[in-house]
């Protein structure tokens, strides 16, 4: 993955609006953080391979970057993000990670189910 | 020494650190390993910095430095199950025996090694040793194999006591590394971070503890 290219991200995130497509999207502190930290209060969601339609999506910020996209019905967004890829199946792979290198968040996009 | 070892991990890189030595040693004896891992670790965190890693392509990355780091320990039977990561809590448990059954009825272990449920932390951990348990319940008590469990949960001697199985790993110390290091993606960072809280991270490493399950039935 390479850091956010505010421009190219927006160009892709067009690319996926006003059709059906699969989202992968999670947030996590990981299993042992309130192991390491009795005090910490862990929570997390994931969904893989949801089916939406968004009739726009928008990506916002300084870095880390926002992204939302607006749904007939609803909204899905994602902060923290940093990272991004488009892979070889045109497959777009958003990634937040901390100062360590570990994922906090992941926003994916996809014709094809992940 | 034993007929066959059967170890039961949801994670590539479980076997690493608590029991990679014990297998080593048992592998030198000749021992036959089957190690039947649950998943392919597809939610780990950890992807570099830079990243060296995505979301889609680290399973990838983890199946090979699982079966690298099998080749290093010696063992030659490796089951991926294909669960995915961080769900097994959620499949049903009777299905889930039934698969784990289906592997101890075919390599008739006289030892299975699997996280002590309940006291193991992650949730997978804990339903990976509940399955295992579940699996050989069905036996009759005189036909089920030993069962030395891996926990590391703050309250685990507090309530199961002392770990009775104590093994010292350091003949092996070196291909316990080696299988540590296999699991690169997981586990530099861990050990960058324990060298850098100091303490002997190699005297640590050289001990391999368990609890033996006990029956309550």
């Amino acid at each position: 993955m390479q850091p956010i290219d505010v421009w190219e991200v927006q160009a892709a995130l067009n690319r996926f609006a006003n059709q059906d497509v699969y989202i992968h999207l999670e947030t996590t502190n990981g299993a042992y953080a309130a192991h390491h930290n009795e005090g910490f209060f862990s929570a997390g969601a994931y969904i893989r391979n949801g089916l939406i339609r968004f009739s726009r999506g928008k990506i916002v910020g300084n870095g880390p970057y926002r992204v939302g996209l607006k749904l007939d019905f609803g909204w899905v967004y994602a902060e923290g993000l940093t990272d991004w890829e488009m892979t070889e199946k045109g497959q777009l792979l958003l990634a937040g990670h901390d100062y360590e290198g570990r994922l906090a968040v992941a926003l994916q996009l996809s014709h094809e189910p992940f | 020494m034993e007929r066959h070892i059967l170890v039961v991990f949801p994670h590539p890189d479980d076997e690493a650190f608590g029991v990679s030595g014990t297998l080593a040693q048992h592998a030198e004896s000749g021992t036959p390993i089957t190690y039947a891992c649950l998943t392919l670790g597809e939610m780990g965190r950890n992807m570099g910095v830079p990243p060296f890693a995505n979301r889609e392509t680290l399973p990838l990355i983890r199946k090979k430095e699982l079966e690298e780091a099998c080749k290093t320990i010696g063992i030659h039977d490796l089951r991926l199950l294909g669960y995915r990561d961080k769900t097994i809590e959620f499949e049903d448990e009777e299905l889930l025996a039934d698969r784990i059954g289906e592997i101890v009825a075919e390599t008739n272990p006289s030892l299975v090694i699997t996280f002590y449920p309940g006291y193991s932390v992650h949730p997978d951990h804990d339903a990976c040793g509940a399955a295992v348990i579940r699996a050989l319940k069905r036996l009759p008590k005189d036909k089920r194999p030993v069962v030395h469990c891996v926990a590391f949960a703050k309250n685990c001697e507090q309530d199961l006591g002392k770990p009775d199985v104590i093994r010292d790993v350091s003949s092996v110390i070196e291909k316990k590394l080696a299988a540590i290091q296999a699991h690169r993606s997981q586990t530099e960072g861990l050990m960058k971070a324990a060298k850098k809280r100091g303490g002997d991270v190699l005297e640590w490493l050289k001990t391999e503890r368990f609890w033996t399950y006990k029956w309550d039935d």
